[in-house]
């Protein structure tokens, strides 16, 4: 019998993930490929990797951006998949396609799912067909009188979406009959300018929800399935903070039945891979927002509660192998939480704060984890992200991993650049906090309270 | 002379986006407070401004590379 052939994977990303990636790919068998920019010449993930390849300068778009570049590093390498990460090519649809068309094998779903999901208007079809209730809405709508009658079916408060947007642009919040008229001929302009189309949908505005989100893996053999839920309430400006699972108080009912939507929407396009279906969650009503076709900053809080190494999963679908497990080995054990350090100043508006990391020093101990792309002496860039490192814990039960996260939060020590750190520690002591079920506006609602204290 | 030093730490860019035109060039007249470049930090920009009046002579840093704070990006006369 001869050796099975050895797989290389090229990691098309840099940081903590790339570090994560490549440990994922080291401990089934793989060998690892790192890329990286002149900043990071000297990075962690290049120590780790079995090679390292120079893909450009500095700025993101000039190499890991430059899908040229990534792929011929691949092919130079005699690599046979390319593992995306997050964030930079990771769901950019052309990177997909232009790893298969170059004989390689993408980790991640495909060319076509990725796209169909970047899209909006066509991920809210694909969810409705498969009986995932999606935010009440309107079709595009042409002028102020077919606002006026969506306006009439979904009701207030309600936010003007431009179709070609993204990204958070182009919105507009209504709460009343009176303002509709002039915040449409205003959206239609910015969306003008800004789209080259002024084509306009609206959207109820859920306020005061939870952000609750799915993890699903799909393979070659048409298995698609879930690994429970994850809390991303947290946020500020629309990004996470920290995240936390499962989600604290959720029904069963409601928790069987999220999942249950984001196994069918996933089945529907036939998803392979690791994914995210994002819900809104609003009592025991939940609506589908978006799909992420990658693996998450948090990941990490799934695999704690399943025992699953969702980065092994993805390799092992892209080799065309089955999942290690089936749905009913998939059970919940405990609760996890995961915190984003930033080098970011939170009392200065967080401000990035680039700098060398003159010590870090990472907490350990039962139940905890830190995922980074750092060591003591490394540099945060100015080029790319702030995240410094991932600090993640787990415990039996939400108690004992609230206690494990004080002391491991505690522990690190960062000096060199100003971090989240110590946010994360009023975070965990807040009552609010603590006693779970937070929504997305919560973080902001907190930190404006407070503003008004520090001032009255 | 006359300098000008970035405020903060990050990336100096010259041009608003890679496919427009520098905001100043060597050799031009400026005025106190005219936008002579970006400086990135982590997907922030932020501008730079002339913090004097006169003719931009040097530019110290080169396009998309590291400033300090503080760090002299062009000289004026």
């Amino acid at each position: 019998m001869s050796a099975a052939p050895t797989r290389r994977v090229l990691v098309a990303n840099r940081g903590e993930i790339a570090v994560r990636v490549i440990r994922a790919a080291h401990s089934c068998g793989w060998e690892a490929v790192a890329v990286h920019s002149d900043a990071d010449a000297g990075s962690r993930w290049v120590a780790l990797a079995d090679e390292a390849r120079h893909i450009g300068p500095s700025p993101a778009r000039r190499s890991y951006l430059d899908i040229d570049a990534v792929v011929q590093a691949a092919l130079d390498s005699g690599c046979t998949h390319v593992h995306p990460g997050y964030g930079f090519l990771a769901e950019r649809p052309e990177f997909a396609r232009r790893v298969r068309e170059a004989g390689l094998v993408f980790v991640g779903p495909s060319a076509e799912v990725i796209e169909s999901m970047g899209d909006k208007a066509s991920a809210r079809r694909t969810a409705e067909e498969a009986g995932v209730p999606v935010v009440p809405g309107s079709g595009v709508v042409a002028d102020p009188a077919g606002a006026r009658a969506a306006a009439a079916d979904i009701g207030y408060p309600l936010l003007i979406k431009a179709a070609a947007g993204g990204g958070g642009r182009g919105i507009r919040v209504v709460r009343a009959d009176d303002e509709l008229e002039g915040a449409v001929s205003t959206a239609q302009a910015e969306a003008s300018a800004a789209f080259g189309d002024g084509s306009l949908y609206l959207e109820r505005s859920i306020e005061g929800a939870r952000h609750i989100e799915v993890q699903v893996v799909g393979d070659t053999h048409g298995n698609v399935v879930h690994f429970f839920e994850r809390d991303c309430s947290v946020q500020r400006r629309r990004q996470k903070l920290l995240e936390e699972a499962p989600a604290p108080g959720l029904s069963t009912t409601l928790r069987d039945e999220i999942t249950g939507a984001a196994v069918r929407l996933a089945a529907e396009v036939g998803y392979q891979g690791a994914g995210t279906v994002e819900f809104l969650v609003e009592g025991e009503r939940f609506y589908f927002i978006e799909m992420n076709t990658r693996i998450q900053v948090e990941h990490p809080i799934t695999e704690m509660v399943t025992g699953t190494d969702l980065v092994v999963e993805q390799l092992r679908v892209a080799a065309g192998e089955p999942l290690s497990v089936s749905q009913g080995e998939i059970t919940l054990q405990g609760v996890a939480l995961e915190f984003r350090i930033n080098a970011e100043d939170p009392q200065q508006d967080f401000f990035p704060s680039p700098g060398e990391l003159t010590r870090f020093d990472p907490p350990n101990g039962p139940g905890v984890r830190v995922d980074s792309g750092f060591v003591s002496g490394g540099r945060i860039v100015p080029y790319y992200d702030s995240l410094v490192a991932k600090v993640v814990v787990h415990g039996r039960d939400r108690e004992e991993a609230l206690a494990r996260a004080t002391q491991a939060l505690t522990e690190l020590t960062v000096d060199g650049v100003v971090t989240t750190r110590d946010l994360h520690l009023s975070l965990v002591a807040d009552e609010e906090f603590r006693a779970g079920g937070v929504t997305t506006t919560w973080f902001e609602e907190r930190s404006t309270a407070s503003d008004r204290s520090a001032e009255g | 002379m006359p300098t000008i030093p970035s405020p903060l730490p990050g990336v100096f860019y010259r041009r608003p986006s890679p496919d427009q035109d520098t905001y100043v060039s060597e050799g031009d007249q400026i005025t106190e407070g005219q936008t002579i470049g970006l400086i990135e930090v982590m997907k922030n920009f932020t501008e730079l401004k002339a913090t004097a009046a006169g003719t931009v002579t040097e530019f110290l840093v080169d396009d998309e590379s590291e400033v300090s704070v503080g760090q002299d990006v062009a000289v004026l006369e």
